[in-house]
């Protein structure tokens, strides 16, 4: 208790010593915030957006298998899907007809899908949130697309999706098979992928091997395989910016180092009256840790508030292009707040060790100062 | 080498660790060869001073280090969805052969970082620094180990590569792999039982009777802590976890660190850690008990790492019984 006691007091003095250098301490509690701020945006970022991708891939089927031509993607032979079924253990097989096209008024490229819902409604499609916003144009519109032979072809709007689809379909044009087909010359039987669902999701490798022997111009794609290549890039992203940042960290830290060294006279003075009123070395420099931990919970637990403010509410605006990527028709999207406490701790290694290693022999240094030396002058 | 943010700032902490015992380290040297604690010269008021720099900054290292072994599992565990075949931090770390060594020198670290404290908090109640050399004995050992770990960290992220298969911690944790762990696994749950409770009931034994009466059973109880240690790593990977996951089959020490199961695992392993620390603290300090400026102190400071240890390996079988109790779940005939 009494150890207690003695903290809370040191604590005391070392609070009122911060405040009555109030102007240097901002000073070094800002810049801190913002490392701090800029770490956290990163990783909340990061975090979110895996999150997102994994949510959306929850439901997407298990295997996608492509004809590959030559190492290319190739259209899959409508005649697959019946070897494909018959794999125990597959639940339902279906062709994917989907394609891309640019779009050279608006500098976007658009994803043309035939969804289930969409199949039969020929002459009318369901457009992204994306392709409404960049073309301008509401339900019931005309719009007139090139097809592969030259000739324009116009379809009516019926629909916009909803904007909690947007960051998979902001760019997402639904038509139907039979405009597809006619807009890019596709031959009838063929499909651009054919996607599997598999009952027992223990067996989705064995299946993706027992396609790779049955269809040997095939190339199975997992969507766990998907999901860890996303993973993998949005981490080496947001670690690729961090080692950008790591210079911003040393600079902190050369910062803090110098900021802890140049004591000033009046500093040292009541370094001096401290040892002479009967501190001791220990004592001084507990007082000068709770100093730092004062100063890096201030500093951490700002930018952390300002980070979460920053990604969440603010969509954020910063670093947003370099972790996503960029498009002429991306999505606008808000990302669901999630922190969890490993996300702080590896942000707690990346700002605050730095920082006490640096402010530690500073510390140290200050404590051991001569009464005597500094009281004379 | 994975780029996660996770791993940079696993790396770089372990890099400033290193440093800062390396500097220690440094001037250990010159305390062990140039103390002289009748001399006035000014190398020797220098020293004096510097102590109270390596105690700051031992401190911290502690700290540190138990920061990072937990963030280390942790990062293992998230890193596992970019490895096939791997679903928890046991499969990650079984990626390459640097991933267990790195777990068990950060363990043995801070195991060192709480002895090295512990024999510094002695020293400072003697007005005669009647440890000075010893301790810093121990530092110099130390500063292998930390310079070992992080370079077996650093080898073990940098060959880390997503998509090499690995076993995920159903098999490697199975009965039917081999190995230790999968030894440990295998071991019948009875015995097991018997064992880690017999070796509880005993530390805590001696641990009472030496926190009483002083004296007598100290050494036995510091040695058993350690045994204890051991026994509880393999009775949680034998039967404790199976009751955490109500699963016969899953033996993984590292799931219960997981939301799933309340982060039930770090009481646990900080209190398996604490009394580790304390038992081995008790053991560390019996050799100077005779020490004239350390008579009255020792005693009293081993009481009170006798009695953090206890209260911590009390607390670990109350969490492990209670969840053994408290659950639907029945291990017997297994």
């Amino acid at each position: 208790m009494a150890w207690i006691e003695k903290q809370r007091n040191i604590l005391d003095f070392a609070l009122s010593s911060l405040v009555r250098r109030w102007g240097k301490n901002l000073a070094l509690v800002m810049v801190y915030t913002v490392i701090v701020f800029v770490l956290a945006s990163i990783l909340f970022m990061t975090h979110s957006i895996k999150r997102e991708a994994s949510l959306i891939l929850r439901g997407s089927p298990e295997i996608v298998v492509q004809r590959i031509l030559a190492g290319r993607h190739d259209l899959t032979p409508g005649r697959y899907i019946e070897k494909l079924a018959k794999i125990p253990g597959v639940r339902e097989v279906k062709g994917r007809l989907w394609g891309y096209y640019y779009e050279p008024s608006t500098g976007a490229n658009y994803t043309m899908i035939v969804t289930d819902e969409h199949r039969e409604n020929v002459g009318t499609i369901a457009i992204g949130a994306g392709v409404a916003r960049s073309s301008d144009v509401r339900e019931g519109d005309m719009i007139p697309f090139r097809s592969s032979d030259g000739s324009y072809v116009s379809f009516e709007v019926t629909g916009v999706l909803t904007p909690e689809s947007e960051l998979v379909a902001s760019d997402v044009i639904e038509v139907s098979e039979r405009d597809f087909r006619s807009l890019f010359a596709m031959p009838e039987g063929y499909f651009t992928d054919l996607t599997l669902k598999v009952r027992n999701r223990k067996e989705v490798v064995v299946v993706a091997d027992k396609i790779r022997r049955l269809l040997p111009d095939t190339r199975p794609i997992l969507r766990d395989e998907i999901l860890r290549t996303y993973d993998a890039i949005f981490d080496w992203r947001s670690g690729l910016l961090i080692v950008v940042f790591t210079g911003a960290i040393l600079a902190f830290s050369i910062f803090s180092w110098d900021k802890a060294t140049s004591l000033s006279f009046e500093e040292k003075k009541e370094m001096g009256v401290l040892k002479a009123v009967g501190w001791e070395t220990s004592e001084v420099i507990a007082m000068k840790s709770w100093e730092g931990i004062v100063v890096s919970l201030t500093s951490f637990l700002l930018g952390v508030i300002l980070a979460y403010m920053h990604v969440f509410f603010g969509s954020s605006i910063l670093f947003m292009p370099v972790l996503k990527g960029w498009s002429v028709l991306y999505p606008h999207f808000k990302l669901v707040p999630y922190v969890d406490p490993y996300q702080l701790a590896a942000l707690f290694f990346l700002t605050v060790v730095p920082y006490t290693a640096a402010t530690i022999i500073p510390s140290w240094r200050a404590a051991i100062i001569d009464p005597d030396s500094v009281m004379r002058l | 080498m994975i780029m996660h943010p996770a791993v940079i700032s696993l790396f770089v902490g372990s890099v400033l660790v290193c440093l800062m015992v390396l500097y220690s380290a440094r001037y250990g040297a010159t305390i062990l060869t140039r103390w002289d604690l009748r001399s006035g010269s000014e190398l020797q008021l220098t020293l004096e001073r510097k102590t109270y720099l390596i105690s700051t900054i031992m401190s911290y290292v502690f700290v540190f280090q138990l920061f990072s072994l937990f963030l280390f599992i942790f990062t293992a565990d998230k890193l596992s969805t970019l490895f096939t075949g791997a679903m928890c931090a046991a499969g990650t770390l079984n990626v390459n052969n640097f991933g267990y060594p790195t777990m068990v020198l950060k363990v043995i670290n801070f195991i060192l970082g709480g002895m090295w404290l512990v024999l510094n908090h002695a020293d400072n109640r003697a007005f005669d620094y009647p440890l000075i050399k010893k301790k810093y004995l121990l530092l110099m050992a130390i500063a292998p180990f930390v310079i070992a770990e992080t370079i077996v960290q650093g080898a073990y992220f940098l060959n880390l590569k997503a998509h090499v298969i690995t076993s995920c911690c159903g098999s490697l944790f199975s009965t039917e792999g081999e190995g230790i762990q999968a030894g440990l696994a295998g071991f019948p749950v009875i015995p097991m039982k018997i064992l880690f409770y017999g070796a509880m009931g005993l530390t805590c034994l001696a641990g009472l009777y030496f926190y009483i009466k002083g004296r007598a059973t100290g050494v036995f109880f510091s040695l058993m802590s350690i045994v204890t240690f051991g026994v509880s790593v393999a009775a949680l990977i034998s039967f404790i976890s199976v009751y955490f996951y109500e699963l016969p089959t899953h033996h993984c020490p590292f799931c219960i660190l997981q939301g799933e199961y309340h982060y039930a695992g770090y009481p646990l392993y900080l209190a398996l850690l604490c009394g580790a620390v304390g038992g081995t603290g008790v053991g560390t300090l019996f050799p100077f008990r005779k020490i004239e400026s350390l008579k009255d102190a020792i005693p009293l400071i081993q009481k009170r790492l006798t009695l953090m240890t206890l209260l911590s390996y009390l607390l670990f079988t109350a969490v492990t019984t209670g969840a053994i109790i408290f659950t639907d779940f029945r291990l017997d005939g297994y």
